[in-house]
């Protein structure tokens, strides 16, 4: 497998917005994160453009979760350096803050409130007028279930809700874990302009589905029990290989 | 900070209003505990220190139960994480849930004195009313503001309710102390509450030093 190990300077592509001229969008070197003894990750280190996307694909326990939660700035990097659109982790973790989306395992919606609720909640922290709400409940083809509470809603439903949560301040980097899970092909389209290529956002996407990360990502990072197996473009990496280097 | 700590507090008392997981069970534990000193104490009668400390420990524990719930919806739903994500003071988040757990508080008494006076009190209730009233208001912003405190600190750790009942229980000891003294001549059908002013000097004092040491810390506590 034709690979750059991780822990090398990668070249950034080169990207059309601010955050590409100034810089990647996503810098990461020399990662080290742990939970008490156990270390999580270890010698992480990659660049994203802007407008890049990168898969990072693994085992469960692999880290990858872990690393999302870095990136959003939930956890600090214990020894490394981590820089999200420019802003150091976690010192100015608070710049970066109101850029970056996160749609982790946990949907972050309340099962009590409507559709409609949840996202004028996040709208209110996020200073975002009530339009953008009512655009995305329309845009994830919630709008006959914008007043149900979302305990009410289907698996799926709850994951279109939950995109919409994440994209409601409209940030440039996207954070996404398993982003599909749940969702039907109707409402895998529905998603797409949301939070998929065609958004036009830098994306680090945690994903299971190999063959469908080579596809659409512009780099892949492995992560085999914490440490980089692999930091690639899709061109240089076999789903087949992939599957027999993280997933044995 | 206003407008986020306005849109939390929104959001945790409407989460309330339809899940009815704090304040019904922190008023049915109040009333019970009430009912069990009626028949422990096997009197239907108590005037001054008695009185009070039937009270306030009733009050207090009830409190445990809104404390231990606070971060529930958070915690049980993911949405600690899009509030610390957004553009906000953190302290919003201690001031919106000092402020929910005030309010639980507040109606839980509104319950609670009334069964407590026919139950238990022995003097009549009403001359001690605006005595009573003080007393409770400073009482709650004290027990509000370590509450909330207390729960985030706890919101984390595993055993999150008892972490948070050891941690809280000590803290509003000095609270506990003031105010049942605040209350004591207040239940002594006494004409004139001597001692009061100075318990409730002390309930505000307690109240703003949390207070301040809540907003100067929170925003730590919430970091990784």
């Amino acid at each position: 497998m034709d690979v750059t190990r991780a822990g090398r300077s990668l070249p950034a592509v080169a990207g059309t917005s601010p955050e590409a001229a100034a810089g990647p969008a996503v810098e990461v070197r020399e990662l080290e994160r742990s939970f008490g003894e156990r270390p999580v990750l270890e010698g992480v280190s990659f660049d994203l453009a802007a407008g890049e996307t990168l898969a990072v694909l693994g085992a469960n326990g692999a880290g990858k979760s872990t690393l999302l939660r870095v990136l959003a700035g939930l956890l600090r990097p214990h020894a490394g350096s981590v820089r999200v659109l420019g802003a150091a982790l976690p010192e100015d973790g608070w710049r970066a803050r109101a850029r970056v989306g996160l749609l982790g395992h946990d949907s972050g919606l309340y099962r009590a409130l409507s559709a409609r609720e949840n996202l004028r909640f996040h709208a209110r922290l996020h200073g975002v007028g009530r339009e953008r709400v009512e655009e995305l409940i329309d845009a994830v083809g919630l709008g006959s279930r914008a007043q149900d509470p979302v305990r009410e809603l289907s698996r799926g439903g709850v994951q279109r809700l939950a995109v919409a949560r994440a994209v409601l301040h409209d940030p440039p980097l996207l954070l996404l874990d398993e982003p599909r899970s749940g969702l039907d092909p109707g409402a895998e389209e529905l998603v797409e302009p949301l939070v998929g290529r065609g958004s036009g956002r830098t994306r680090v996407v945690v994903t299971h589905d190999v063959e469908g990360a080579l596809e659409e990502c512009d780099r892949a990072l492995g992560l085999l029990g914490g440490r980089p197996a692999f930091v690639a473009g899709p061109g240089a990496l076999e789903a087949s290989t992939v599957r027999r280097e993280l997933y044995r | 900070m206003t407008r986020a700590a306005l849109a939390i507090l929104r959001k945790d008392l409407l989460v309330e209003r339809r899940t009815r997981e704090s304040v019904p069970a922190m008023a049915l534990f109040s009333v019970t505990v009430l009912v069990l000193f009626h028949f422990a104490l096997d009197r239907d009668s108590l005037d001054g220190a008695l009185a009070s400390g039937v009270l306030w420990v009733t009050l207090l524990l009830a409190a445990v139960l809104g404390v231990g719930r606070l971060f529930a919806s958070e915690r049980e739903e993911g949405g600690m994480d899009g509030i610390l994500l957004a553009p906000i003071d953190r302290t919003a988040v201690w001031v919106a849930k000092a402020l929910a757990l005030l309010a639980y508080l507040v109606v839980v008494e509104v319950v609670a004195v009334p069964v407590f006076a026919v139950l238990l009190l022995g003097p009549d209730l009403m001359p001690a009313l605006p005595g009573l009233v003080a007393t409770l208001v400073l009482a709650d912003v004290g027990l509000a503001a370590v509450g909330a405190l207390v729960a985030a600190l706890a919101a984390e750790s595993r055993a999150r309710e008892l972490v948070a009942t050891l941690l809280f229980l000590p803290l509003v000891v000095p609270a506990a102390v003031a105010a049942t003294a605040a209350t004591e001549p207040l239940f002594a059908g006494a004409q004139t509450a001597d001692g009061t002013g100075r318990w409730l000097i002390f309930l505000a004092a307690y109240a703003l030093l949390f207070v301040l040491l809540s907003v100067g810390v929170f925003d730590y506590l919430l970091e990784d």
